[in-house]
């Protein structure tokens, strides 16, 4: 069984990047895989990074990690403006970020406007058929 | 005093006499198994005629950051760039180290591999902040959308590093550019096999570009 939990914006807006980051980790170190509205910054992606690899043991090996975003070269003039105002008023709500920890997620394939999810049983279960 | 002066004016503006920079930090960052070494000795090998590092077929070879002093290249109409050449360890969300049994690695190397290789990664992205220029060396043969990719070239972006894209391994069947340059429409992409020497006349060219 694989366990998703969703993170709305509004769990971490408030929180710094250090506790953002170290939330979202702990949550994946728990065996769950998260889907948190919104993105991380650029520099928090680099933190997580940063950070699970200090975390890295016998007992826990990383993460896999994904964004999907709407492409802005998709979108018109409008459109750009509305959420650039959106993001400055309610913080960057588009798109979601998918972290799931690496014995339980094999990989994440992002195609680029859908994400694909191969959870290590899955992958066994196909070795074994063929 | 006019010294100091000067010496503020010409770092102001970049400005060097001898049309030559030097202290330029050009990194080569990306994922594991990318080809960063390798391409790091092809430069060694070529304008300094000797390897920088060593590279393997198992990833996380390179755990530490190396660093080449004093690399000068020259172009076709003679203008020279000199820089350090920085060979960063691949950067990774996961490492396992019974990956590395896998490869024929006993337990307790695979453990000290893995130990050393979280290592690397954490220095690596701690020395982003240390670049003047950067190439992000991507296997040109594999999906170029990782968020480990992303990630690197977000933050280079955020940092206004300059970015070259080296599509690496194009030598092979399955190498595809446009799917890279598809990936980073914003940044310069250019295709070679640093392993063949293939088109890296034109990566110096794109050098020069970015090593400004």
């Amino acid at each position: 069984m694989v366990t998703f939990q969703f993170i709305p914006y509004q769990e971490i807006q408030q929180l710094s990047s250090a506790k953002r980051v170290n939330k979202l980790l702990n949550i994946v170190k728990e065996d769950r895989i998260v889907i948190m509205e919104g993105r991380l910054r650029k520099e928090e992606e680099a933190d997580l990074i940063e950070i699970t690899m200090e975390e890295i043991s016998p007992k826990f090996k990383g993460i896999e990690l994904s964004v999907i975003y709407p492409d802005k070269t998709k979108q018109d003039t409008l459109q750009v403006v509305r959420n650039t105002m959106a993001t400055i008023l309610l913080g960057d709500r588009q798109g979601f970020t998918i972290i799931g920890p690496a014995s339980i997620v094999k990989k994440i394939e992002r195609n680029p406007d859908k994400i694909e999810l191969f959870t290590r049983e899955i992958a066994r279960s196909k070795l074994k058929r063929r | 005093m006019v010294k100091g002066f000067l010496k503020g004016l010409f770092k102001k503006f970049n400005f060097n006499l001898l049309n030559k920079k030097s202290h330029v930090k050009l990194g080569l960052y990306g994922p594991p198994n990318g080809g960063k070494s390798t391409l790091a000795n092809r430069i060694c090998t070529d304008w300094l005629g000797e390897e920088m590092s060593t590279v393997s077929h198992i990833a996380h070879e390179t755990r530490e950051i190396n660093v080449k002093e004093q690399v000068n290249i020259k172009n076709k109409k003679g203008k020279e760039l000199t820089f350090s050449l920085v060979d960063t360890p691949g950067i990774a969300t996961k490492i396992d180290f019974e990956e590395f049994i896998k490869k024929g690695m006993s337990k307790v190397e695979s453990k000290k591999r893995a130990k050393e290789a979280t290592k690397g990664v954490i220095d690596a992205i701690k020395w982003l902040d240390n670049m003047d220029s950067v190439v992000v060396v991507l296997d040109a043969t594999k999906d170029p959308y990782s968020q480990v990719n992303i990630t690197i070239i977000g933050n280079l972006q955020a940092r206004n590093i300059p970015v070259l894209i080296a599509a690496n391994k194009v030598d092979l069947k399955k190498s595809s550019i446009d799917v890279v340059k598809a990936a980073f429409p914003q940044y310069p992409v250019i295709g070679i096999s640093a392993k063949y020497g293939k088109n890296v006349d034109e990566f110096y060219e794109h050098l020069f570009k970015i090593a400004k």
